[in-house]
């Protein structure tokens, strides 16, 4: 009898006693994110189902991603087959207007040089001694675009989805703080104060219609591996401007939205096992992460003061650096910094171009090296 | 098909960078052809 006393109190400390000494720190690292999601107000969607599913992780003996754990399910249903990242792409188009980008569709070029990030970092990791495939995921981190970076990670590198996943979505919160000491070191004080004048309405429905469809199109014809990708956000901004099937749009940006964003966070914070994320390699991603966000930036403004020689000075190149996929957050961090040299300077509505700009680029530019990555026989 | 890691990471940043932008040339040309064949009208938006 003593003895079964003795298995069942056993029973209720084998959890205190299992715990790996990694798991306490990343219960911390779970409610610092939580911390940050509620009372910082950085990403909460994300980052308090990622904080909470990184706790239940790291809780021992609950099995929770084991075969058959709920986690392990919604990860294995969700993730691996790609299916969370493509849903909320469908999403984001459907709230995405477009128009500003349309209105000058020069400024595609600016959300194309705010993904060369992605392609400097790829080298550095690989420089650093990552594999070629984990090299691309971490350099996607540089999209700024959780979706996308899960996408590629969860494929291509799935024992670095944490680690890439965190990265991408915090950096991409970070931006108000990244951006502005590079923003003000690239450009000199007359750059800054460059007026482009107010944006004018000179759009029609039917381009805005067709726009979606010649991405998908001609997009898919020139990188077909990332058709899911460039197909999934075309056709949540399509539902929205047909106006045809407003249900079906609002159900998009709304319910199904918000239900796998849980699902989603959920499942990232799942796979923050101590046991595998805290290794000195999630440091290096970290900081890989931080320096093609930085150079991100950077590419983005040089490449805008080049467009302000080639127009003979129309264009600001402080939107350089909202040619990134981090929308709205980087069009109003332009606007800011404009603001500050000129109080009559409107830059908001022509950074907001370039930030959709960033959106189509970053999907572009996975699509791209997905297919690259095919053609070299590496995938 | 076997490659070091040096060639690897010059292609993607090559062919990427380069893939990337051609793309997106390609899209904004083709976006102000539309806008040009299919101007705005005040009577549509109505």
């Amino acid at each position: 009898m003593s003895e079964a006393i003795v298995n069942g109190l056993y029973g209720l400390v084998a959890g205190f006693l299992n715990m790996h000494w990694s798991n306490p720190i990343m219960i911390v690292v779970g409610l610092v994110l939580l911390y940050l999601g509620i009372k910082k107000d950085i990403e909460p969607v994300l980052l308090v189902p990622i904080g909470f599913g990184c706790i239940l992780v790291n809780i021992p003996l609950a099995g929770l991603m084991e075969k058959d754990g709920f986690l392990r399910i919604i990860y294995e249903a969700g993730i691996i087959t790609e299916l969370f990242p493509l849903l909320i792409f469908v999403g984001i188009g459907a709230m995405t207007d477009f128009g500003p980008l349309l209105e000058n569709p020069k400024i595609f070029l600016l959300g194309a040089a705010g993904q060369f990030g992605i392609f400097l970092t790829l080298a550095l990791a690989l420089a650093l001694g990552f594999t070629k495939l984990q090299a691309v995921s971490i350099g996607i981190i540089g999209a700024c675009d959780g979706p996308t970076a899960i996408y590629v990670t969860s494929q291509y590198a799935p024992e670095l989805l944490g680690a890439v996943s965190v990265a991408a979505y915090c950096y991409m919160s970070l931006v108000p703080i990244i951006q502005p000491p590079i923003m003000r070191a690239l450009t000199t004080k007359e750059e800054k104060m460059i007026n482009m004048g107010t944006v004018k309405k000179s759009v029609s429905k039917t381009t805005k219609l067709l726009f979606p469809l010649v991405v998908t199109i001609l997009g898919g014809l020139i990188a077909p591996k990332g058709l899911p990708l460039l197909g999934t956000i075309m056709l949540g901004n399509f539902m929205k401007e047909c106006g045809a099937v407003s249900r079906l749009t609002k159900a998009s940006e709304n319910e199904i939205a918000n239900i796998v964003t849980l699902l989603l966070g959920i499942s990232i914070g799942a796979t923050m096992d101590g046991k595998v994320f805290l290794t000195s390699q999630t440091l290096i991603i970290l900081i890989l992460g931080f320096i093609a966000i930085c150079l991100d930036t950077a590419c983005g403004v040089l490449f805008g003061k080049l467009l302000k020689v080639v127009t003979g000075g129309k264009v600001n190149p402080l939107i350089g650096a909202a040619g990134i996929s981090a929308y709205p957050m980087s069009a109003r961090v332009v606007q800011k910094e404009g603001q500050k040299y000129d109080k009559k300077n409107f830059l908001l509505m022509h950074a907001m171009g370039a930030n959709t700009g960033g959106q189509v680029g970053s999907v572009m530019a996975a699509a791209v090296m997905l297919s690259i990555l095919k053609g070299m026989g590496i995938i | 098909m076997k490659m070091d890691n040096w060639t690897f990471g010059i292609t993607m940043i090559v062919v990427g960078m380069g893939g990337t932008i051609l793309t997106l040339w390609i899209l904004s040309l083709i976006m102000s052809l539309l806008k040009k064949l299919l101007p705005y009208s005040k009577e549509e938006e109505k």
